[in-house]
C-alpha cells in the first residue's frame, strides 16, 4: 500500500497523526466532518474550518471480517465503520485476535498504526471489559 | 408517462466470450436495432458507459456516428436507468429522434477486476478509507447486511432466499451463466467460501463478460416498428455517497427516494408491478431495494420474501432471468435489467415469462449504494 497522499485540507488532518493526535474538522457553526473538506456540508461556509482533537471515544457503527486476500494485507481482519464520541463516522480496522467477535455497538480506544514516513493511521482496539 | 418507447432490446454474447469490449458493443447494438428494426443510419443519440474516458464518443466513433446527442454518465451498474430518463428528455426535446443504450464488458476473459477496485489516488476515500483494505463493494454491502441482520434479527438463511430464488429463475433461462448448474440451496449459499462477514461468494453477483442495449425512440414512431412498443411510464434517481462513512444509515437507500419520483411520474404503486428487476450485486442489495421501492415495509422484507414469493410461481416475480447472482454480471448490470424487463412485457420469455406481466420495473443500483435508478415500463394499451 502506497502512503496517502494529503492535499492542501488534509494536510493538518495527516501532520497531526505524527503526533498521533486525531483532529475532527468542525466549523463555526458547530457541525463536525469527516473527511476534511474546504467547505462545511452543513452550512456552506468555506471560512471557519476549524479543528479538534478526537478523544479516542468510539464504538463500532458497522464491521466485516475481510476473509479474502487482497495484496498487502493479511486476512482475516477487521474493516469498520467507527463512530467518533465527537459524532463523525470514520472507516477504520479494529484490530484484534479475535475478529469475528466484534460486533456492533462495541466500545474502542483509538491506536496507532505507524506509516513509514513518522505519520499513523488511526486504528481501534476492543475495550477490555475491565475498561467499560 | 412520457411520449417515448423502448422499441428494441438484445444481449450481446455473454458469460466468458473471449471478445472485446467494443466487439460485444457492436453486437449488443446491431441486434437491438435489427430487433427493433432500424439501423444505424437512424441512431442520433448514443448513451453508454465502461467503454473508456471517452465512453459514448468512442462507440459512436467505432460505428460511424455523429450523435446529436450522448450521455456517458458515470453511476455504475445504475447508469442505464439513469440513460433512460436522459433519452426520454432528449427525445421530448427533440435534441434527437433514437437512442441507443448499451454496455458491455470483458471483464471475465480480460480478468480485469481486482477485489479492491479502483483507486483513484485524488479522492477522499484513497486518504482515508483505501488504507484498511476494505473490498470493493464488498465489504460496504457486508457492513450493510450486518448492521440490517442485528436491527431486525434476521438470518443469513433468511438473506439467502434472494440467491437461491435467482438460482431457481436461471434454470429457466437458457442464456444464463449458472442455466445447466442446477438448483441452489440455502445451506450451499452458507456454505460457500466467506468474503466479507456475512457475505459469502454465493451471496455476490457473478463475475462474467456480457452486454445489451435498448432502442428508444418516441411511441408515435415506435407504434410503426417491428416490435409492439414498451412505454417508459416513469423515472427516478438518487445519487447519495462515495464513501463508505457518508451515509449513516447503511439499511435506508436512495431507491427510496429514486423510486418515489418514478412511480409518482408514472402515476402508479408498487401494487401496480407485474414483474420487478431489481439490481441484485449482493442479496442484500435486494433486500434493502424491495424495502426502499416500498413492496414492503422496513425490517419486513427477509419474512416477505419467504416462502417462494420472488421464485417462479410466486406472486413477486422478480429478476427473472436469473439476475446478476446466477444469469450474468458484467459489471455495470442495469442494462440487462432493461433488456429483461423489456421481453417480459413483449411476452418473450419462454418458460419464465411472467403470464400477463403488463408493469415492469427496473432498478439499478451503483456503487456502494451510490447511485440508484428506478425505471417504470409498461406495454402499450
Ligand atoms: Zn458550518
Amino acid at each position: 500500500m502506497n502512503a496517502p497522499e494529503p492535499d492542501e485540507v488534509t494536510l493538518p488532518w495527516w501532520e497531526a497523526t505524527r503526533e498521533r493526535r486525531l483532529l475532527v474538522q468542525r466549523c463555526s457553526c458547530g457541525h463536525a466532518q469527516h473527511p476534511p473538506r474546504a467547505l462545511c456540508t452543513a452550512c456552506g461556509a468555506t471560512e471557519g474550518l476549524g479543528w479538534l482533537d478526537a478523544s479516542g471515544e468510539a464504538a463500532v457503527d458497522a464491521c466485516t471480517v475481510v476473509q479474502r486476500a487482497m495484496p498487502g494485507f493479511t486476512p482475516p481482519y477487521v474493516v469498520a465503520r467507527v463512530r467518533l464520541a465527537e459524532g463523525v463516522l470514520l472507516l477504520s480496522n479494529v484490530v484484534t485476535d479475535e475478529p469475528g467477535a466484534v460486533g456492533i455497538g462495541d466500545p474502542l480506544r483509538l491506536d496507532w498504526r505507524p506509516l513509514p514516513d513518522g505519520r499513523a493511521l488511526p486504528v481501534f482496539v476492543p475495550l477490555e471489559r475491565h475498561e467499560r | 408517462m412520457t411520449a417515448v418507447a423502448i422499441a428494441g432490446a438484445a444481449e450481446s454474447d455473454l458469460g466468458v466470450t473471449g471478445r472485446s469490449i467494443l466487439g460485444l458493443q457492436t453486437q449488443a447494438v446491431t441486434r437491438a436495432l435489427a430487433d427493433a428494426g432500424l439501423t444505424l443510419a437512424d441512431v442520433d443519440g448514443v448513451a453508454t458507459t465502461g467503454v473508456s474516458r471517452f465512453s459514448a464518443t468512442q462507440l459512436a466513433e467505432y460505428l460511424g456516428l455523429r450523435p446529436s446527442w450522448t450521455d456517458s454518465t458515470f453511476a455504475g451498474g445504475s447508469a442505464f436507468e439513469m440513460y433512460v430518463a436522459r433519452a426520454v428528455q432528449a427525445i421530448e426535446a427533440g435534441q434527437c429522434s433514437t437512442v441507443v443504450v448499451s454496455f458491455a464488458s470483458n471483464q471475465r476473459s480480460a480478468r480485469s477486476r481486482s477485489l479492491g477496485g479502483v483507486v483513484e489516488t485524488h479522492t477522499p476515500e484513497a486518504q482515508f478509507e483505501t488504507p484498511y483494505g476494505p473490498l470493493y463493494p464488498i465489504s460496504y454491502y457486508a457492513m450493510a447486511a450486518q448492521q440490517y441482520l442485528h436491527r431486525y434479527g434476521g438470518t443469513r438463511e433468511q438473506l439467502a432466499e434472494v440467491a437461491v430464488a435467482a438460482r431457481e429463475w436461471a434454470l429457466l433461462n437458457p442464456a444464463a451463466y449458472r442455466h445447466g448448474a442446477g438448483p441452489l440451496s440455502a445451506a450451499e449459499v452458507l456454505a460457500a467460501p466467506m468474503v466479507s462477514t456475512p457475505l459469502t461468494s454465493a451471496d455476490c453477483c457473478l463475475v462474467t463478460d456480457g452486454g445489451g442495449a435498448i432502442v428508444l425512440t418516441s411511441l408515435e414512431r415506435a407504434r410503426d416498428l417491428r416490435r409492439p412498443p414498451v412505454r417508459v411510464l416513469g423515472y427516478g434517481e438518487r445519487t447519495t455517497n462515495t464513501s463508505m462513512t457518508a451515509v449513516g444509515d447503511l439499511t435506508v437507500t436512495g431507491a427510496v427516494e429514486a423510486g418515489r419520483d418514478a412511480f409518482a411520474r408514472a402515476g402508479l404503486t408498487p401494487a401496480d408491478v407485474d414483474v420487478a428487476e431489481v439490481y441484485d450485486s449482493f442479496t442484500i442489495t435486494v433486500v434493502l431495494t424491495l424495502e426502499a421501492l416500498g413492496f414492503c415495509g422496513r425490517g419486513e422484507a427477509l419474512d416477505w420474501i419467504a416462502g417462494g414469493r420472488i421464485r417462479p410461481g410466486g406472486d413477486f416475480p422478480l429478476d427473472t432471468s436469473g439476475g446478476g447472482l446466477s444469469y450474468c454480471h458484467p459489471g455495470q448490470y442495469g442494462v440487462l435489467l432493461l433488456v429483461e424487463a423489456v421481453r417480459q412485457l413483449r411476452g418473450e420469455c419462454g418458460e419464465r415469462q411472467v403470464p400477463g406481466a403488463e408493469v415492469a420495473l427496473a432498478h439499478g443500483t451503483g456503487g456502494i449504494l451510490s447511485t440508484h435508478a428506478t425505471v417504470l415500463l409498461g406495454v402499450d394499451r
